[in-house]
This record gives structure tokens, sequence and C-alpha cells, in this order.
């Protein structure tokens, strides 16, 4: 077992390396190259000679990438162009936020998934199950920021009980916490919601249906016995791979929720970088994204290989 | 997409035969209306695109506009029909460059194996396990943001898994009994290509398609909401959500509107997908026997 877990950590390992190739390149393809992107419009052929110069832009692309991958490692992010700070100070002042966000959204929309997903599989064709599947189908296809606005409206603009921008204060106690981050968080929540449920249905229900479990109810054993010492088990594996992808999939959902109700996160530092075309700041959030969701997918398959026999043997 | 029209341009001798539901009835209609509005859209609209009616910014619905005005002033209807154009029309040309490129790869993988199939494949996979926001957001700030670089860029980051579909599909069907007997009779690889592995495909593409389709109005009009999308004066639904946020604390509706419209557009292009989708998986042969 822990030789495929190892196995699987060392592909981790490069899918990480090639993210850092991938990022580097699609902002090395750009015609021109940041010099002219900080001068702009009023460049000299002078001035772009002593600034490329200066950041070292005459080098190879391959020693720059070499050199901005061991500043990843040793945690130098480079100096963000449009602050002249560096860009690990930048990016450790909004971190938190958004850590806060993913983390309060996975606690809410994790059990609230699971127990529905496992509701409706149990109940599986009734008019519950069928409600849910059509209103969780409706409800992926929603953006958003739709979704956020909604609940901004009601909640913020109409009844006034929740903040409707997510900025916190040290000073801040519980009630001020909760009705700050309340709306962003439940849009977040929302976002994964209907997918994580209906991923736990279909699981749940793909081991209903086997062969086993239609022997073990046959056999005459209790209901309760059947959930949770023959499905459950079976079903682990699954459900586990169902939370890390979603986790994995807030990574895009926090940027829209951060824009939304105005949280200083990660993202809008993202989103700012993107807009000034700051490369250092895009490169190292862009990065950071990437990694978490890389190694959130890699736990999903070490989770699964280690509560699923059948994985830990290769064919 | 296009079996949309149909699908009540047909009237009911064939409405029963496509066993339409009545989530996919509504969600069919929703569409087509959208769809006529972005075709003859100019024609109806009450006020030009980017033209200011009205000193008030903000409107309250019924005042200055029928929907009232936006944060400029300009009549929020005439925005959304002009809006609907663009939206609907940069969605379809990412799917179609999505399609161009998955499925041409994904089929060239399926065919030609060997190496090229194991390079293709892995760099795909290398893409797929980066985050797909995270990836287009990098090459627009590399790029800068114009309708071009946002359609290819969403194009592209979107053709992996259509990739991953079609060569799955073209792997499968490549080594049924009929396209071996295609081989057998010397027909060249081009004809079994289109004669034969394709339109044993169609069923599962065109749901792609419409899945595709739905992620790329989502894909876009989040872009356009982050200000990294459409720009201004031009009109498309994202892009009205986000001049408009601030208008919603003064009691105007003119960010909700477009967002709600997006919302429907998806929504009713997810619900026709699964019903084509239950529809493919419920034709048994003896309902083909019967018809």
């Amino acid at each position: 077992m822990y030789k495929i877990i190892l196995w699987r950590l060392g592909q981790g390992l490069l899918t990480l390396f090639l993210a850092s190739v991938i990022i580097f390149a699609a902002t090395e393809i750009l015609p021109g190259d940041v010099a002219e992107a900080i001068l702009g419009q009023s460049r000299t052929e002078e001035a772009l000679a002593t600034l490329r110069e200066e950041m070292g832009l005459n080098r190879p692309a391959l020693v720059r990438y070499l050199d901005w991958l061991n500043g990843l490692l040793t945690g130098d992010l480079g100096t963000s162009l449009a602050t002249k700070r560096p860009v690990a100070d930048m990016i450790e002042s909004r971190l938190w936020n958004t850590v806060r966000l993913a983390l309060l959204a996975a606690a809410i929309s994790v059990p609230l998934s699971l127990s529905l997903g496992l509701w409706a599989a149990m109940r599986a064709g009734g008019r519950i199950d069928k409600t849910l599947a059509v209103s969780t189908l409706a409800l992926i296809a929603v953006p958003e920021f739709f979704i956020g606005l909604v609940l901004m409206k009601l909640f913020a603009v109409e009844l006034k009980w929740l903040s409707a921008t997510a900025n916190t204060r040290p000073y801040y106690d519980f009630w001020d916490n909760f009705r700050a981050l309340a709306l962003p968080v439940a849009t977040l929540s929302f976002a994964v919601l209907a997918h994580m449920m209906r991923m736990t249905r279909s699981s749940v229900i793909n081991i209903f249906t086997s062969p086993y479990l239609e022997m073990a109810a046959l056999k005459g054993l209790p209901k309760r016995h059947l959930v949770l010492r023959h499905a459950l088990p079976n079903a682990l594996s699954p459900i586990l791979t169902v939370i890390a992808l979603n986790l994995s999939y807030m990574v895009s959902g926090v940027i829209i929720v951060e824009t939304v109700f105005g949280v200083p996160g990660l993202t809008r530092l993202l989103i700012d970088g993107v807009t000034l075309r700051d490369i250092p700041l895009i490169q190292a959030c862009a990065m950071i994204f990437g990694s978490v969701y890389i190694l959130l997918n890699l736990l999903a398959d070490v989770l699964s290989i280690m509560s699923n026999p059948r994985l830990r043997y290769p064919k | 997409m296009s079996d949309t029209p149909d699908v009540s341009i047909q009237q009911t001798s064939t409405l029963s035969r496509l066993r339409l539901t009545w989530t996919a009835a509504i969600a069919g209609f929703i569409l087509l209306i959208w769809i006529l509005l972005a075709v003859v859209g100019p024609w109806i609209a009450p006020h030009g695109e980017a033209e200011i009616i009205s000193p008030q910014t903000f409107a309250p619905i019924g005042e200055g506009g029928i929907l009232g005005t936006d944060k400029l002033g300009r009549d929020v209807l005439s925005r959304l029909i002009y809006g609907v154009r663009t939206t609907l029309s940069l969605a379809l040309i990412t799917t179609i460059i999505t399609f161009v490129f998955g499925v041409a790869l994904g089929f060239a993988a399926a065919i030609l194996k060997g190496g090229f199939d194991i390079v293709v494949s892995r760099i795909v996979e290398a893409f797929m396990a980066f985050p797909s926001t995270m990836l287009a957001l990098v090459v627009i700030g590399a790029f800068g943001t114009s309708q071009t670089v946002l359609v290819l860029t969403v194009g592209l980051v979107m053709s992996t898994s259509v990739f991953r579909v079609s060569r799955a599909l073209g792997y499968d069907i490549g080594v049924m009994d009929f396209v071996e007997a295609a081989r057998a009779r010397g027909e060249g690889t081009w004809w079994i290509l289109t004669r034969e592995i394709l339109p044993n495909c169609m069923a599962p593409l065109i749901a792609e398609f419409g899945l595709r389709f739905t992620f790329s109005i989502l894909f876009l009009s989040g872009l356009s909401f982050l200000g990294l999308g459409v720009q201004e004066p031009a009109a498309d639904w994202g892009l009205m959500v986000q001049e408009n946020v601030g208008g919603l604390f003064l009691g105007s509706s003119a960010a909700l509107i477009p967002a709600a419209c997006i919302a429907s557009l998806t929504v009713s292009m997810n619900l026709l997908v699964d019903w084509f989708q239950q529809r493919q998986q419920g034709e048994t042969v003896l309902e083909k026997i019967d018809e």
C-alpha cells in the first residue's frame, strides 16, 4: 500500500512541477515582455533596454524559469510590478480571509450535502428524490454571482439582517463576525452543495444496487446493519473523492464570492493583478491556488487508496 | 443547441414522439425566446445599445424605461436585448472552438494511437490537473482583455474535457465490428471516421456540446462579472451585472435582472441536456420498433 501511495505522491509532485511550467510559459508567450508592460505607451528603446537589463529579462527563458522556481521553493515570490512590494507580504495579509471563507463553507456544505445526498439515495425514485434531482440540476447551472446577489438583496438590502460587505475588524465580537461572514459563506456553500449532493447520491446508489448488498438484504439483515456495516465501508472511498473534488471546485467559486461581497482576500489580489497585468503577482497567486487544487485531488486519491483495499494492488 | 428550434416548431404529432417532459418543454421554450431575441433584438429594442436615455441613474422598474435605467442612465431593457446577442454568440463561438480542438485531437488520438495518443493525453492530463479558471486568468493577465483572447482562451481551456470524451468514444467505437468490417473493405481513415465513427458518436457529443455551452456561458459571464471579459460600451449580461452591482443598495434591480437572465439561460440549457441524455438512455429496442 505504501508503495502505491508513494508512487501517487510522486505523481503529485510531477503535476505540481508541470503546473509551474504551464504558469510560467503562459505568461512568457505574450508578445513583448514585462518591461514593455511596465513602461506602457511612453517607452523608448533606451528605457526598455535599461529596464530589461535591470530586471534580468535578457537572460534566456530557462534561466529565468529556474530562478523563479528557486524563489518559489525558498519563499521568495518576487516583487509586485504595481506596488513594488514583495508579493509574499501582499499575499500573507490576505491569505487568512480566503482560507477562513473556504473552511467555513466546507464545514457547512460537506455534512449538509452528504446527509442530503444519502437521504435522496435512500428514497431513490421517490418524490423527494425527484424534487432534489431537478432542483440540484438547476442549481448547478446558476452562476455564483446570481446566488450571491439574491441573498444580498434579500438579507442585506431588504431585511437588513446581515452585512453585505465581508470586511471583518479585529475588535468584532462573534455576532459582528457572523453578520459579516454569513452571506459569503452561504453563497460559497450553495455553489458546491448541489454538485456534492448529486455525486454523493449517485455513488451511494451505485453501492445500494450492487449484488452483494442485495444478498445481504436477502439474508434478512437489519437495515441499520446493512447500511453501516456493509454499504458504508465501500461508499467511503467515492465519498471522500467527492468531498476533495468539491473543495477543489471552491477554488473557482471563491473568486466570484470575494468579488461580490468585497472580501479582501487572495482572489481579489489575483483579479487586481490580472487587471493591472502584474505578472509576478499573477504567477504567485495562480501557483498557490493551483497547488491547493492539486494537493486536494492528491489527498482524495490517497484517502481512497487507504479506504479501498482493491485500489492498493495495481492490476 | 441545433435541435432546440425543432422542439417547438414541429407540432403535436412529433411532440409525443420527442417524449418531451414538462421541465424540458419549458426550458426549450425559454431558450427559444432568447435565441429569437438574439436574432431580431436590434429591431425591437426601444433604445440604442449604449444610448443614455435619462438623467436619472438607477431608475427603478417602470420609471425611465420599462425595466429602469442603469448606472449611466442607459435603458436596462435595451441593453438586455442587445446583451443576449453578445452573450449567446460569444458562448457559441467559444464552444465551437472547444469542439473543433477537442474532437479533432480526441479522434486523432483514438485513431492514430501510439506515440501521438500518449503525448497528447499526457499534456491534456497536465492541464486538467490545474484549475481551468486559474489558467484562463493567467493567460488573460498576460495578454490583456480582448474578445479574441477571451474566446480563444476559454475555448482552449475547456477543450480538455471534450478531448477526453471524444477520445474515449473514438476508442470504444473504433473496435466495433462494423468499423472492423469497413477496414476490411479497404475504406480509408477519413471515410471510416466520418461515415462509421462520427454518426455513432453524435448523441453523446450533442449532450457534451450542450454542457460545454452552458459552462462557457457561466465561464464567460463570470469573467465579465470580474471585469475581465467583455468591455464597455458593449452590452453583455455578465458585464451588466458587474456595472450595476452598486445600485443594489439604491433599490435598483439593474444588476439582478441580467443575472437572472443568465441563470434562466443556463438552467434551461442544463435541463434540456438532462432530458436529452435521459431520452437517449431510455430508448430501448422495443420502443424503436413501436415507432
